[in-house]
């Protein structure tokens, strides 16, 4: 076709190519593959990149102040929550049974070992992976990430690793105050609704504690901060499609790195179980 | 189309030898050799897709090609490792199409940045930021963030930001895209600026002819610190920094030559360009 001002050769439209199932299937299927091996490449590298220099300090502190105090008043006042509600629902079984007593054991139990770490998992996920794959996507559009590697900035080493770095130091510290948090507002419901002393409430919750508990509950959020920053960045730094793209990323996130920890926190649970018989 | 039958064969500064690249759409360019010769300003032309921000991010070593080989001041970037590129791309100076300004900095910190990842200290940092922002007459916006800016202040920035450390080479990609054209101009003048005054080298894509010929047809005289008009070609000392174009279609260079050779052109594709 001869160019014209308004035209230009070879833009005719291409035809549609039609696809089989199986091969929608098997594209879909490596296309999972492949996105598998990027993010544990990602994930492997923001730690590798702790063992050389540079270092990116500040913007540790930075992301630390971001993810730990930024999410101190939701992490509070749902651990406020959940430990009050946690002591109407098991009270009113005990009831039953005259032991309103175990509440506070029962409580102390389910916070620490699992409701505690995994539900602050959750939601620093829902703010903080949100948060990093809107902010690196944004970033990633609007060629900042190019630019900085085009000024001799490895993006792996100044965006990924200190928020990955942040998020492990910081989540089991969150889940610290939630687990507290929780049992004193198990302690507030439990003193208000079930009559129950607070030094009676305080001194079975403590003392149906024990190291392994402890050890359950400290190491989960330790690879929960890793699974939701490492989703996080992932899903910012693979977007594509313009800043639709990022609504979906930021989406994405959120969903794949709550279901990842969910499915992390069986294995965990399992093997925390496991070590707490074998080693104490 | 015209070649350069003088192409200087000594040192190049930028090397484009048969390099492919594409993607799952089919190459982009398919087989392109060129040169940019020290001091001398390369003006990519081409319509919207046809490969010059992939030129430029070939040359830069932010995308490898498929097939051929790019060198750099010596250095084969298209087979060069990341870790290598971190250290290379200190000696050159991008300009992003839209300015790809960091959002949550200052203008003074935009420009800094590179000086600060060299642990420079903060006496040293300040002075010179100064310095290369009364350059691009932006020195009153140090404290602003891009978002308070113009179009055209946030590519001035962005020019600042690429030249901080004097690089040897410099890249714009649409410098002049999408503003007015008393804005445009401006920018041109910095680039003429710049090329006169540091002699640097450099690749600049864009899809505006008028922007390489007031490239090639004027100069800035450091004596008189205003723009002035070329001498002829022929009239010229042999130092001097000289423009070239080269132009895309279909994958491939379809025009390289001097800005006289395009001004005169009989070809009904590269006329469109010139309208």
């Amino acid at each position: 076709m001869a160019d014209t001002s308004f035209q230009i050769a070879g833009r005719d439209a291409q035809p549609v190519e039609r696809h089989s199932m199986a091969e929608v299937l098997v594209d879909a299927f490596k296309g999972l593959l492949s996105n598998i091996q990027d993010y544990t490449y990602m994930a492997t590298r923001s730690l590798a990149n702790l063992l050389t220099a540079p270092r990116y300090f500040q913007d540790l502190l930075d992301q630390m102040d971001n993810i730990g105090v930024g999410s101190l008043a939701i992490v509070l006042a749902s651990g406020f929550f959940i430990g009050a509600v946690m002591v109407l629902q098991t009270g009113s079984q005990f009831v039953r049974f005259g032991q309103t007593a175990l509440t506070g054991d029962i409580v102390s139990l389910a916070l620490v070992r699992e409701l505690g770490p995994t539900l602050t998992g959750i939601l620093v996920a829902g703010r903080v992976a949100s948060g990093m794959a809107s902010e690196l996507g944004s970033m990633l559009v609007t060629e900042q990430v190019d630019a900085m590697r085009a000024m001799g900035t490895d993006p792996s080493r100044k965006l990924i690793t200190p928020r990955v770095l942040a998020s492990i130091l910081v989540l089991p510290l969150l889940t610290a105050l939630n687990d507290f948090v929780g049992l004193l507002g198990g302690c507030v419901a439990s003193v208000f609704s079930l009559r129950l002393g607070a030094v009676e409430f305080w001194t079975r919750a403590i003392n149906a504690l024990e190291f392994p508990d402890l050890m359950q509950g400290m190491m989960k959020p330790l690879v929960y901060g890793f699974i939701l920053s490492t989703v996080g960045c992932y899903k910012g730094l693979t977007v594509r499609g313009g800043t639709q793209g990022v609504g979906r990323a930021t989406t994405q996130a959120v969903v794949v790195s709550n279901i990842m920890i969910i499915g992390a926190d069986v294995f965990l649970t399992k093997l925390a179980l496991y070590l707490g018989d074998k080693l104490f | 189309m015209s070649s350069l039958a003088s192409l200087d064969m000594a040192y190049a500064p930028v090397e484009f030898e048969n390099v492919r690249i594409g993607f799952d759409e089919g190459d982009i360019l398919q087989g392109v050799s060129f040169q940019v010769l020290p001091r001398e300003t390369l003006v990519l032309l081409g319509e919207t897709g046809t490969g010059k921000t992939l030129t430029l991010k070939m040359a830069a070593g932010l995308l490898q090609p498929s097939q051929g080989s790019v060198r750099v001041l010596g250095h084969k970037v298209s087979s060069m490792p990341e870790r290598e590129l971190f250290a290379f791309r200190r000696q050159i100076g991008i300009v992003f199409q839209e300015g790809a300004l960091f959002d949550s900095m200052t203008v003074g910190d935009n420009v800094a940045y590179r000086l600060r990842e060299d642990h420079l200290s903060e006496e040293e940092i300040e002075p010179r930021v100064l310095e290369i922002l009364r350059f691009v007459e932006l020195e009153h916006a140090f404290d602003q963030v891009p978002s308070e800016l113009s179009g055209g202040m946030r590519r001035r920035v962005s020019i600042a930001r690429a030249l901080i450390t004097k690089p040897e080479i410099v890249l714009y990609d649409s410098p002049t895209a999408g503003l007015d054209p008393i804005t445009a101009q401006t920018i041109i003048t910095l680039i003429l600026r710049l090329r006169d005054v540091y002699g640097v080298t450099a690749l600049l894509a864009t899809h505006r002819v008028q922007d390489g010929f007031a490239l090639a047809n004027f100069r800035f005289d450091p004596q008189s610190r205003i723009v002035v008009r070329e001498r002829p070609i022929t009239g010229r000392p042999a130092d001097e920094p000289t423009t070239r174009f080269i132009a895309y279609r279909d994958g491939r260079i379809y025009f390289e030559g001097r800005p006289e050779e395009l001004a005169a052109t009989r070809d009904p594709y590269l006329r469109r360009f010139l309208v």
